[in-house]
């Protein structure tokens, strides 16, 4: 059968070609961070003097050791721990108070009729278009004004509303049968209650899926902490992370930042791997 | 249990008017459905009476007690929803609990309840099951189940059948029957099936264009039928219309085609034009009647369906028994007493006026 070898043959050219062009993104994407997981495990001096290893080396515990306790870089700033334990705190809060506001907003504006609901939808809406550096410095002053500079709320209340979550909500909602709460309304359930027994119990893979994204959102901060946050107690991972590298005067301690970077990069890692399931299922299911 | 009484209900939604005064009085216990093609306002009038629509004027009064302005949950209605509205998270059990629950009542009280219309309903084995893992009928049934444990005073149906399969349908119609007689609870059923509509009710009301066209019994309607509309949306095949004159003084009506039709009474004044009807299954074939061209012939078994042409072009439907029919020419003659006449202009009934 010439013609069915023939189609075997396209197929295994067509499989190559997929398998080395996949092997080729994950190659660009792998690369780099197996260099710095490769430089935390040798010392200063190794990358001091321009080497690049790509094997590991024998330090380690100490580097990682350095950069949870103690931290390095120009400042000799601060432990690695405090600052992911403030990132997470931040990307939490973040993240939740995201999904909490825009759940809500997205509720109100869905379900219920009131004057100036379009006119809230459409400001909403708009806000999406502003990007957080737009407004940066007027919410600098208001911060300023409402002393929170040096405040975990400083850091999260002015990133904490998210118009393309609640946009992402309302799109949900709308896709909510009105016999749904026509039935509710029969039962005897009030907005309230529609909202606990039945809204939110739909919206939880799509709450799962954008907790992802918020929270690596959050955790990505640097703009905004870098401006609000001086009292380095407050440090978060990232500001910090670019802290350590200096200007050139005196040798950057490589070793210890990438091994802060690691150790930067785990939690969103964890976050994304515990919650793929969820992830996936939110962004590609509708359970009607 | 309880009665339900409709006060001239309107309804607009802004300039469009959709229902124009309906009044309707249901007894105790009694199955009304409520029927029409789409459009006609029967599922707004449904939801009016459910309270999840507002009506314009008017006034539902359910057991004595005016309800107009009451939100649905102070109405004590249950309704059975199209596409059966089941919370998709929550088991069967949970569905069925859920508006008990709302009411406060104790878990031991809505166990009970609960347990007993799965056991009537037969789904006693599918409780702790999800409405995704149901089959179309089990839904159904839990739909039903719904408004069965709420014990309320009225059941309320929005085309609950419409999304069963023919035969499934069948079968749901019967038991959603038997259960409403079984249970003495007072219902309204909307539908736009007209076989549906004639098995399933004590009494119908078949609406047209906002209008209550007509409420009486299914056979009433089917063997006096008010007006035009309401005579050819219910039957099937439809009635055949054929257009005539009355004379000699309103007692003889005269097809166009020449035929001669002596009236029981006197019907109208001299010239007036009516609409003879006649059902498909009332024609006959034989000589001296209308002289047909048959172009089609839908064999049902036991019978068969002939559609035919008369001279003038106007087409006519014959059911007849047997199998044995080819197409061509036919004499159908039509029974005197199987004529419904209707005005021309108004399209109402006319009966003989002695």
């Amino acid at each position: 059968m010439e013609t069915a070898e023939g189609t075997r043959a396209r197929n295994r050219r067509a499989a190559w070609f997929t398998h080395g062009w996949l092997a080729l993104g994950v190659l660009a994407f792998a690369f780099p961070i197996w260099l710095t997981l490769m430089g935390s495990t040798h010392d200063a001096s190794t990358i001091g003097r321009g080497d690049v290893p790509l094997l590991p080396g024998p330090h380690a515990a100490e580097n990682y050791a350095q950069a949870w306790g103690v931290g390095g870089g120009r400042y000799m700033g601060v432990p690695a721990g405090t600052m992911l334990l403030n990132s997470l705190v931040m990307a939490l809060l973040i993240a939740l108070g995201k999904i909490a506001i825009s759940l809500t907003s997205a509720y109100a504006v869905v379900f219920f009729r009131f004057p100036g609901r379009m006119l809230a939808f459409w400001l909403i809406f708009i806000t999406l278009m502003l990007p957080v550096e737009v407004r940066i410095i007027p919410t600098f002053q208001v911060m300023v004004s409402l002393d929170m500079i040096n405040t975990m709320q400083g850091l999260v209340v002015p990133l904490i509303a998210s118009a393309t979550a609640t946009l992402l909500f309302r799109q949900f909602f709308l896709t909510i049968p009105d016999e749904y709460v026509e039935a509710a309304k029969i039962d005897g359930a009030g907005p309230l209650r529609f909202f606990k027994d039945v809204a939110l119990p739909l919206s939880v893979t799509n709450i799962a899926a954008l907790f992802v994204i918020l929270f690596i959102y959050g955790w990505n901060q640097y703009l905004w902490p870098l401006l609000i946050v001086n009292d380095r107690s407050l440090e978060t991972v990232i500001v910090g992370l670019t802290k350590m590298i200096g200007g050139g005067d005196t040798q950057n301690e490589w070793n210890v930042i990438m091994a802060t970077a690691v150790l930067a990069l785990l939690p969103p890692v964890l976050v994304v791997v515990l919650m793929q399931r969820w992830f996936v299922k939110g962004l590609t299911e509708t359970e009607k | 249990m309880a009665t339900l009484a409709l006060r001239d209900i309107t309804k607009s939604f802004g300039a469009t008017h959709v229902l124009h005064g309906v009044s309707l009085d249901v007894a105790e216990g009694e199955m009304i459905v409520i029927v029409g093609a789409s459009g006609c306002g029967k599922s707004t009038l449904l939801r009016i009476v459910a309270g999840l629509e507002t009506e314009t004027s008017g006034a539902v009064v359910i057991g004595g007690q005016d309800v107009t302005g009451l939100e649905p949950a102070d109405r004590d209605v249950a309704m059975v929803f199209q596409n059966y509205a089941l919370y998709p998270h929550m088991s069967v059990f949970g569905n069925m609990a859920y508006g008990l629950k709302i009411r406060g009542l104790p878990k031991p009280e809505i166990e009970r309840r609960v347990g007993e219309a799965a056991r009537l309903l037969g789904i006693e084995a599918l409780l702790e099951r999800r409405p995704r893992q149901l089959s179309g009928g089990q839904r159904q049934r839990v739909a039903m189940g719904r408004a069965i444990v709420r014990e309320p005073k009225l059941f309320l149906f929005d085309e609950p059948l419409s999304n069963l399969d023919a035969k499934l349908r069948v079968q749901m119609r019967a038991e959603i029957r038997r259960l409403q007689k079984r249970l003495g609870v007072t219902s309204l059923f909307v539908t736009h099936d007209q076989v549906e509509a004639m098995t399933l009710g004590d009494r119908l009301v078949v609406m047209h264009q906002g209008h209550a066209a007509q409420i009486a019994t299914p056979m009433e309607i089917w063997a006096k039928p008010a007006d035009t509309y309401v005579a050819g949306f219910i039957g099937s095949p439809a009635m055949n219309f054929i257009p005539a004159t009355l004379g000699h003084g309103g007692h003889v009506a005269t097809l166009a085609g020449g035929l001669a039709l002596p009236m029981p009474g006197r019907m109208g004044t001299d010239g007036q034009g009516v609409t003879i009807g006649i059902r498909p299954e009332h024609l006959r074939p034989g000589m001296g009647g209308l002289e047909a061209v048959v172009e089609l012939v839908e064999p049902l078994g036991s019978e068969a369906v002939l559609h035919a042409r008369l001279a003038d072009g106007s087409p006519l439907t014959a059911r007849l028994p047997g199998i044995l029919h080819g197409e061509g020419r036919l004499g159908l003659v039509l029974p005197l007493e199987s004529l419904h006449i209707f005005d021309a202009a108004s399209g109402r009934r006319l009966e003989s006026a002695g």
